[in-house]
């Protein structure tokens, strides 16, 4: 962290968004992270994500739960509305925000030990209902928060800072998420912007539950020497293998990509997401191959990062419900409330 | 691109831009500091350092720092340093024992300088330290040069002046007042110097030969002239109707000073639109103030006589055609215009002049009559002669004058223990790390989003009734509190060691002026265009790191708007980036080496 907040005074020819806005707009308060902290990188991709795709502030809520990555949510879009759930428990919190009103663009932002530790149960179930929300999950392979425990994402064998090493197998929430059938999967990297900043302004322009698992290292407790989480290792083990180019429904596709080696998927806002594939072989859009791929490679020691699955056909929550388009605070209270007559009615059906 | 050479004593002094437009290279974010502990003494001495007379530059310095300083591009107005500058001598306590000691026993070698103006006096300033003796012979009663007959004492008061010049005087160089040289040959033909400088400034005022000049000369004056009779009281009044012609400082103080000798209408007559002033724009402003008419596009003609004396002017009115990048590519005359005046002065520019330096004397003059002086040494074509200031390459300023006078001191000095003029010692960069704690720097890292503070002037009312009334009234001691919090600290500088860096990013992210970029290498030309925000002020270094461990690429910094913060040293969880000072040693008389410092007698 640093002890003075970033001042105001910005570079003179920031580009601004469609809202006459630059990314500075989009800050939140001061970090009170480590310096050096993976999440204050996701942080500034996320920042630069929301300016670059013009979202208002006052119509984006965050969400999260506790760990240092759940605390994040202060530090970007300070006008937009915001949730501190318990630990594990954010997606409860988002599934009712959602319901109440599903004009927003729901943005959770978790860790390792927030969803796959305590917050596990909750998390499957968000992403059975295909809760329509960003989910982003700021992975360290610990509970940072807490002074460096093993989380349930801590790669078998990695060494904690004091030596011991850890005995049980990980969750890997990417295929946990794609065996519950989740309908947007992605992996990244907090030291790689170019493809984090693409990935969320797709997560967020995909309609349902979006998953991005980073690899964000934890400077402090799970960045020395025998930690697979690290700056060092994460470098050298992972591997782009689908980038998504996010392109606003108003621009035109104008890069050039050799022909099989591109993929462009229309999302429901309009917009378009260009899969960029570096192996050839692989096909995002096919569940069971896609996952036997990221294994395969997997037990190479290997993270396969980028857009993983994307399937833009599965209905969301409220798809399924039938229920109505407009917020609740927005109706009529004549359709909010049945009246006594119709409470008699309805009560009758039970008796 | 190659990484930055950061050892090179440029780059970091580069980065203090107004350091490095300063002529005498003042270390302006040290005393600025210094002020905002308000130790003002200090602050005066470290300015007294570089630019020798604070309290006169601190009122009428040219300020080329002010257009340089980064403060100005992050929002749209300079830091006031000019204005500082005069805070610190306003406030300074006693300081005269913090003059350089001057030994007891002289050296043994001595030294003529013609002209008692500020490049002169500089070079007094930096040779009786070393036990040099300088006689200083001035044509006039009184020293400063044109700082005292010119420069006009409602801008720079007799007793700024006198308390400076007293200071160098006082060191004890031997001044001889009234005493014109009329003949170069006869002072070098006495003996008794080792060598001579020549500060005699450029005294010739610019003719304007138009018909009517000869019949109307009772009312038309050479401005520079026409001050130097007011400062010394010769002349107390001029008509009510003034026109000056020129638009540069001189004229300013012309048109000024008429309004206070009981003019009632002063036109200040420009040939060109107003973006091709000479003038300052603080000067120009100033004088408005005054509501002096500055009338553009009139070129004078012909001065109108009726009687034998002077009732006006004739000028012609022009047009002119200027291209997208503001040059005048056509010129024409539209018509004819008459203004009445009383008196007409001239203020079209000035030349140096040495009526009194023989032709034979192997001094080589080219064939505009200026003489051959190197630009480095400031050394003439006869070994023994030196010049400076205004008389070396024609008018500038005191800041300029003050420079050249440090230069020719050096030369001097070595010249007269025997070594080459010419391997003078080279500038360096010392740089110190400002860290004190984890977060914690001996120096105030916010950034003060506080505006421009503006200089209190003597009311219209009040101003005019005496000559020599400062309108100026200096800073506030809550105006200087605030201005001293624009400073950026430019002398703080970013100091990256690739090495330590672990690519997190985090102040790439923190960095509030996009100053940082992590990326592949390429050349110069292609970086500017792949950086965080775009690097289009050419003028403005980039610093390139050596390749980063993890991947190979580098650290890209843009130096243009960097507000040093220091808040990438703050975030970086390596203390790869740390906020050293960099001192710029830049090289006096002094601190030339061992070999050429004559053995130094006991100090007094
Ligand atoms: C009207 C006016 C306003 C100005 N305002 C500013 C300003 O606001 N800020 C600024 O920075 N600069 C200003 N300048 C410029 C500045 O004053 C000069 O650049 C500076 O004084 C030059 O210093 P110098 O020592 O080279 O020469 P000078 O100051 O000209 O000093 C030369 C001295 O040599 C003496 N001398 C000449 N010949 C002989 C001789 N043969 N024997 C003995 N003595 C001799 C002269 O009497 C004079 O005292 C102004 C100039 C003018 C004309
Ligand atoms: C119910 C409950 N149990 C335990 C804790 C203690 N606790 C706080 S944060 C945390 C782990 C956070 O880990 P993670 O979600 O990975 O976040 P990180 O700090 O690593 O970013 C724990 C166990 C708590 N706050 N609440
Ligand atoms: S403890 Fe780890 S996770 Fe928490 S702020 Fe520090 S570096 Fe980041
Ligand atoms: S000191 Fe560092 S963080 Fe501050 S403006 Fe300069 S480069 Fe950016
Ligand atoms: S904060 Fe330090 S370690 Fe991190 S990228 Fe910047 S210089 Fe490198
Ligand atoms: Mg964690």
């Amino acid at each position: 962290m640093t002890f003075i907040p970033k001042p105001k005074v910005r570079h003179p020819s920031l580009p601004r968004n469609a809202l006459g806005l630059t990314r500075r707009d989009y800050e939140g308060v001061l970090s009170t992270l480590c310096a050096g902290c993976g999440h204050d990188s996701i942080t500034a991709a996320l920042t630069e994500a929301i300016w670059g795709l013009s979202l208002e502030p006052q119509n984006i809520a965050k969400l999260s739960g506790i760990g240092c990555s759940s605390k994040t949510t202060a530090y970007f879009v300070g006008g937009a509305h915001g949730f501190n759930s318990v630990h594990g428990r954010m997606p409860a919190i988002a599934m009712g925000a959602n319901a109440a009103n599903r004009k927003l663009s729901y943005i959770g932002v978790s860790g390792d030990g927030d969803t796959l530790s305590i917050g596990l149960g909750q998390f499957c179930h968000a992403i059975r209902r295909n809760l329509n929300m960003l989910y982003v999950i700021e992975n360290n392979g610990v509970y940072g928060l807490t002074k460096g425990q093993f989380s349930a994402s801590a790669d078998v064998g990695t060494k904690a800072k004091k030596g011991e090493q850890n005995q049980q197998p990980p969750i890997d929430p990417v295929l946990l998420a794609m065996s519950l059938g989740a309908s947007f999967v992605a992996r990244s990297f907090s030291g790689d912007k170019q493809q984090l900043v693409p990935l969320i302004q797709a997560g967020l322009s995909h309609r349902g539950f979006a998953l991005i698992d980073v690899l964000s290292p934890c400077v402090t407790f799970n960045d020395h020497e025998g930690s697979t989480k690290s700056y060092a290792y994460t470098r050298e083990h992972y591997e782009p293998v689908v980038n998504a180019d996010f392109v606003p429904f108003e621009r035109e596709i104008v890069a050039d990509y050799a022909a099989g080696e591109s993929l462009p998927v229309m999302m429901h806002d309009g917009s378009r997401v260009l899969l960029r594939k570096f192996a050839h072989d692989y096909d995002p859009t096919d569940r069971v191959a896609a996952s036997a791929f990221i294994q395969e490679r997997q037990k190479q020691g290997e993270y396969l990062t980028g857009l993983l699955y994307i399937d833009e056909s599965q209905p969301e929550f409220h798809d399924v419900n039938g229920t109505p388009d407009e917020p609740l605070n927005s109706l009529p209270f004549a359709a909010l409330s049945p009246g006594s007559q119709g409470l008699r009615k309805i009560l009758s059906r039970y008796r | 691109m190659p990484p930055t050479d950061t050892s090179h004593p440029d780059y970091f002094h580069r980065v203090v831009d107004c350091q490095w437009a300063c002529p005498a290279h003042t270390d302006v974010p040290e005393y600025i500091r210094l002020i905002a502990q308000g130790r003002f003494t200090d602050a005066y001495m470290v300015n007294r350092e570089s630019n020798v007379f604070p309290g006169i530059l601190g009122r009428v310095c040219d300020r080329p720092c002010e257009p340089a300083c980064r403060r100005g591009r992050v929002e749209d107005k300079p830091v006031a340093i000019c204005r500082l500058k005069r805070v610190a001598a306003d406030h300074k306590d006693e300081f005269h024992d913090q003059l350089p000691p001057v030994p007891r026993e002289k050296n043994g070698k001595r030294i003529a300088c013609i002209g008692a103006g500020p490049v002169s006096l500089t070079v007094a300033n930096d040779l009786l330290p070393l036990g040099y003796q300088v006689t200083i012979f001035e044509q006039f009663g009184e020293p400063g040069g044109l700082m005292r007959t010119n420069i006009p004492s409602f801008r720079l008061p007799q007793a700024v002046l006198d308390e400076e010049i007293g200071a160098i005087v006082g060191m004890g160089a031997e001044l001889k007042l009234n005493h014109p040289v009329k003949s170069l040959r006869e002072l070098l033909g006495r003996g008794g110097f080792d060598a001579v400088f020549v500060g005699s400034g450029a005294p010739k005022g610019k003719e304007l030969k138009l018909p009517g000049r000869e019949e109307g000369a009772a009312n038309i004056h050479i401005g520079i002239d026409w001050l130097e009779s007011v400062a010394f009281g010769h002349l107390k009044a001029i008509g009510r109707e003034v026109l000056i012609i020129g638009v540069g400082n001189t004229a300013m103080d012309c048109c000024r000073t008429s309004l206070r000798l009981g003019a009632a209408h002063v036109k200040v007559m420009a040939r060109k639109p107003r973006q091709f002033f000479k003038a300052s724009a603080w000067e120009l402003d100033d004088a408005e103030e005054e509501n002096v008419e500055i009338i553009v596009n009139r070129s004078p003609k012909q001065f109108v006589i009726e009687h034998g004396k002077l009732k006006g002017m004739l000028f012609d009115v022009m047009e002119y055609d200027i291209d997208a990048r503001g040059r005048i590519t056509a010129e024409r005359v539209a018509g004819e215009e008459f203004l009445p005046a009383d008196d007409v002065i001239l203020a079209i520019g000035q030349e140096n002049a040495f009526p009194w330096i023989e032709r034979d004397l192997g001094i080589e003059f080219d064939k505009w009559s200026v003489p051959k002086v190197d630009a480095t040494t400031f050394q003439s074509t006869r070994p023994e002669v030196f010049f400076g200031g205004d008389a070396a390459f024609g008018p500038k300023n005191i800041i300029w004058a003050v420079e050249h006078g440090h230069q020719a001191a050096i030369s001097i000095h070595r010249h007269c223990q025997g070594v080459a003029v010419t391997e003078r010692l080279a500038p360096g960069v010392n740089l110190q790390s400002r860290k004190m704690g984890m977060h914690e720097w001996s120096y105030k890292n916010d950034y003060n989003p506080v505006e421009r503070r503006l200089m209190p002037h003597v009311s219209l009312k009040e101003r005019f009734k005496k000559l020599n009334i400062e309108v100026e009234l200096g800073f506030t001691a809550e105006q200087a509190a605030a201005e001293v919090q624009r400073c950026l600290n430019c002398d703080i500088q970013t100091v990256f060691e690739a090495k330590l860096c672990i690519e997190c990013d985090a102040c790439i992210d923190i960095c509030p002026t996009d100053c940082l970029t992590i990326t592949a290498d390429g050349d110069e030309a292609d970086l500017r265009t792949r950086l965080r925000a775009p690097a289009t002020n050419l003028e403005q270094a980039l610093y390139v790191s050596a390749p980063l461990k993890q991947t190979g690429r580098v650290m890209v910094k843009d130096e243009d708007l960097c507000v040093h913060c220091g808040l990438c040293a703050e975030r970086c969880p390596t203390a790869a980036w740390d906020m050293q000072k960099s001192y710029v040693a830049w090289p006096h008389a002094k601190d030339q080496p061992a070999k050429c410092q004559p053995s130094l007698p006991k100090i007094a």
